[in-house]
């Protein structure tokens, strides 16, 4: 039997790519490794090899074609003896390839919330009629780092991949370019080792930003952070600051399983002498990081590996910075508070139209920083609403979602018309099979019924 | 810059040089097989590369989700030491870890059906490509933290000698976990304490994008155990004689009480890093030159033919039926159910009996 060759998967986030170009053509024999074409994903440009022998039988996708989907039949390769009639054999008996539901491999919650539903509040942090450009997470985080490095000699980044490969995730893409290998530097896979050695830098006056692939990585070196970083100013009696920032996605990616897939803000945040940001749109993304890096204290900032691709409105001004500390009404409502960050927010937002729709407005805030905590924003909330449901990728026990319980029945607990709630990811390790990591993670669905379920409606 | 690095890094080998007595590889590249030996390596590694072809080509369906890294070019390597090992060793690896898995005799559906996180997976689709495992086999994973392994290797090593099952553990790396301090951490461990551990550095010449000779100070990795005073040496992982040769002395030397030992098998992996991975920092020149000229599996198959012990035909049907049980693994892998909601939340803690 003639057999099709698919266009493929190339990555974990891929749904569609552009055939750029074929290096075989129709009539030409192929070995198992042959390079066949060549096509463009979401991240990179990568080659696809034949698995098996045979003769290019036909092409179904000619070169240059955009948005072909995974799995579409791009051409068929024949085996020894065949000719084009098995073709349409093959086309007749209509059993195209095995092909279970592609999207398998992203599936995982990440619901494509239309950024639009956003209603954003008249921003207070950006002046009425400034310009805004449509940025993704990771071009505003880069442009952050861009313009910091250009105002101060003093801040290079580090980390494995980022200065040749432009990073793992692409965030550093072109720094080594305008920068060097001096301030852009490739370190070996040595966390404890680099995280140290950024801690020491940071002493002697440098401002390292330290690129953490994923903060799963950060584990090896959690000592240095916790132990180094954030203590030595107070043991000091105030002499070693330690102006660093620790970045680098966090959380929850996709089908990656157990060790690849946590959510530290609850670890950090239960630190004296850091700070902890996470920000979930592309302007906090900027405006934060900026601060971060100017912040005298060492600074965990948590980004997402879902959310980096998601494009938002990012203000044009020369230095648009953020100060660290307060959280952000994303969405106006009064009848129950909802309070997420980073990647949470995806699922919130999307509960949030769904309570909309039926009658319950929600008020959505983004934490942005985890440590130190906008309680003010947050009571100021509960007092109008008399209802909180937490949203969080992290675990419940201990969680963000816990201390911010806490901290509401405490300071305002006569306001409260129903228990605080909280929704977060299973307390379980992160399993890999594509059914059980959407039951792990917060659904839209879970806080929408939290959310009615505080209304008691 | 890379060039001073280079400077550097000759010097500081030739340095430890001396501190340790090694043999270094007598470049023995003829052919110390049996006919019967040369077959069943030849069906081994063709049966990982095919293993390996298949989960890359169902991963471009979407059948396989998240990182899967594929061990296509590195195949002498596990088989020549699977070859030389004793029933009770151990295998401890990365995350780069099917063909350890295969090599060991796990049952390719389990392993397939594991990619796909189906309930007839080797962890019941909770691990995936990265973490899986098999006590009847002694694998102890698949593990995702770069050279996490190595402390845990040394561990099982520990309880060898603490048993005294006269088992070694056979601990995998990469170049790139080479510069993990735990490892160096294990080394003290394991020659103050004498354990049977075979350290085995699969030098693929790259962690993801950066190759060796920019992460490393010290290129030749056989060597660095050379402060502790373990005995290493540098190995042909291309030449899967070479290999089983190799690593049937050093487990020898483990075994008898001497404690560690390095190998360092000088490999190469044809696809890249994981399946996202376009691999733009390597010429496709020198892709094709290690595949043309130091091919594991083509090495065999031109000595089976040139020797007569195999026929063109022969060889056709041992591909014919390796790719069948590839393609039964791929079909049990795509029929199998996705595991029980309820197993969401099985496994966590072991319960104890009421
Ligand atoms: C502690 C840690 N840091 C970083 C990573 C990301 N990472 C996964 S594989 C890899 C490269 C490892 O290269 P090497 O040890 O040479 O093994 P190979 O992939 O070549 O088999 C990196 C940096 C990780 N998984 N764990
Ligand atoms: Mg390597």
């Amino acid at each position: 039997m003639p057999i099709q060759v698919l266009m493929p998967a190339l990555s974990p986030t891929m749904e569609e790519g552009k055939l750029s170009k074929w290096l075989v053509k129709v009539g030409d024999a192929v070995a198992s490794g042959d390079v066949i074409a060549e096509i463009e994903t979401d991240k990179a440009t990568m080659e696809i090899e034949a698995v098996d022998e045979g003769k290019i039988g036909r092409i179904f996708i000619e070169e240059g074609t955009d948005n072909v989907a995974i799995n579409t039949p791009i051409a068929v390769i024949l085996a020894d003896g065949e000719d084009e009639s098995a073709i349409d054999e093959m086309a007749s008996n209509a059993a195209p390839a095995p092909v279970e539901t592609p999207t398998a491999a992203i599936e995982p919650a990440v619901t494509e919330t239309s950024v639009s539903s956003v209603v954003v509040e008249a921003d207070p942090e950006i002046p009425s009629g400034t310009e805004m450009v449509s940025l993704t997470i990771r071009e505003a985080l880069r442009d952050a780092m861009v313009e910091e490095m250009r105002r101060d000699e003093a801040v290079f980044v580090m980390g494995e991949e980022v200065a040749e490969y432009q990073g793992a995730y692409k965030v550093t893409q072109g720094l080594l370019d305008e920068f060097g290998d001096k301030r852009v530097v490739d370190t070996p896979i040595t966390e404890h080792g680099f995280a140290g050695l950024g801690v020491g830098a940071a002493f002697g006056g440098l401002k390292p930003v330290v690129e953490f692939m994923t903060f799963n990585f950060a584990m090896q070196a959690i000592d240095h952070i916790i132990n180094s970083a954030a203590k030595t100013l107070y043991m000091s009696g105030g002499q070693m600051g330690c102006s660093i920032v620790f970045r680098g996605p966090n959380g929850a990616a996709a089908r990656v399983a157990a060790q690849h897939s946590q959510d530290y803000a609850a670890w950090y945040a239960a630190i004296p002498g850091l700070k902890v940001v996470s920000p979930y749109s592309a302007s906090d993304a900027k405006g934060l990081l900026k601060a971060a890096i100017r912040d005298p204290n060492p600074v965990i900032f948590l980004e997402h590996e879902m959310l980096y691709g998601h494009s938002f409105d990012v203000p044009v001004l020369d230095d648009f910075v953020i100060p660290l500390g307060s959280a952000k009404i994303l969405r106006q409502g009064a009848d129950v508070t909802l309070v997420s960050y980073s990647n949470g927010l995806t699922y919130t937002l999307g509960a949030a139209d769904e309570l909309a729709a039926e009658g319950i407005n929600a008020e959505v805030i983004d934490l942005r920083s985890i440590r130190p905590l906008d309680m003010a924003t947050i009571i100021t909330s509960v007092k109008k609403t008399g209802r909180i449901v937490t949203i969080e990728e992290g675990w419940a026990t201990c969680g963000i979602g816990a201390e911010i319980s806490a901290r509401v029945v405490s300071e305002a607990f006569d306001y409260l018309d129903a228990p605080p709630t909280r929704i977060s990811s299973e307390d379980v390790p992160m399993p890999y099979a594509a059914n059980l990591e959407k039951l792990a993670l917060p659904s839209v669905d879970e806080i929408v019924v939290a959310a009615k379920a505080v209304c008691y409606a | 810059m890379a060039t001073s690095r280079k400077a550097s890094a000759t010097k500081s080998r030739s340095s430890t040089k001396s501190k340790v007595a090694t043999k270094k590889s007598k470049a023995r590249t003829t052919n110390i097989f049996t006919p019967e030996q040369d077959i069943d390596a030849y069906r081994e590694m063709l049966m990982i590369r095919r293993f390996e072809e298949k989960a890359g080509q169902m991963y471009g369906m979407g059948l396989i989700g998240g990182f899967c890294h594929l061990y296509i070019g590195q195949e002498a390597v596990v088989i020549g030491i699977s070859m030389a090992i004793n029933e009770g060793d151990q295998f401890i690896t990365s995350y780069r870890d099917h063909g350890h898995m295969l090599a060991l005799g796990m049952d390719p559906k389990g392993v397939m059906a594991e990619l796909t996180g189906r309930r007839g997976g080797y962890s019941k689709g909770k691990g995936g490509s990265m973490h899986m495992f098999s006590r009847e086999k002694n694998f102890y994973g698949g593990h995702g933290i770069v050279a996490a392994q190595v402390p845990i290797g040394t561990g099982l090593a520990f309880s060898n000698k603490y048993l005294g099952n006269g088992a070694v553990s056979v601990t995998f790396y990469g170049d790139g976990a080479s510069n993990q301090g735990q490892i160096y951490e294990s080394f003290n461990m394991a020659k103050l304490w004498s354990l049977p551990v075979l350290y085995v550095v699969e030098n693929n010449q790259y962690a993801m994008g950066t190759s060796i000779a920019r992460a490393s100070s010290n290129m030749d990795l056989s060597q660095r155990g050379a402060s502790f005073g373990i005995p290493g040496e540098k190995v042909d992982g291309m030449n899967v004689c070479a290999v089983k040769e190799a690593s049937a002395r050093a487990l020898e030397h483990c075994r008898s009480g001497k404690g560690p030992f390095i190998l360092e098998m000088m490999t190469y992996r044809y696809r890249g890093h994981s399946m996202s991975d376009p691999a733009k920092y390597r010429s496709k020149e020198e892709v094709q030159k290690m595949r043309a000229e130091h091919d594991p599996i083509e090495q065999v198959r031109a000595r089976l033919l040139s020797s007569k012990t195999s026929s063109e035909a022969d060889l056709k049907d041992i591909d014919k039926n390796i790719r069948a049980i590839v393609a039964e693994a791929a079909e049990f892998a795509q029929s199998d159910a996705q595991p029980d909601p309820s197993e969401l939340y099985t496994d966590i803690l072991i319960e104890l009996d009421a």
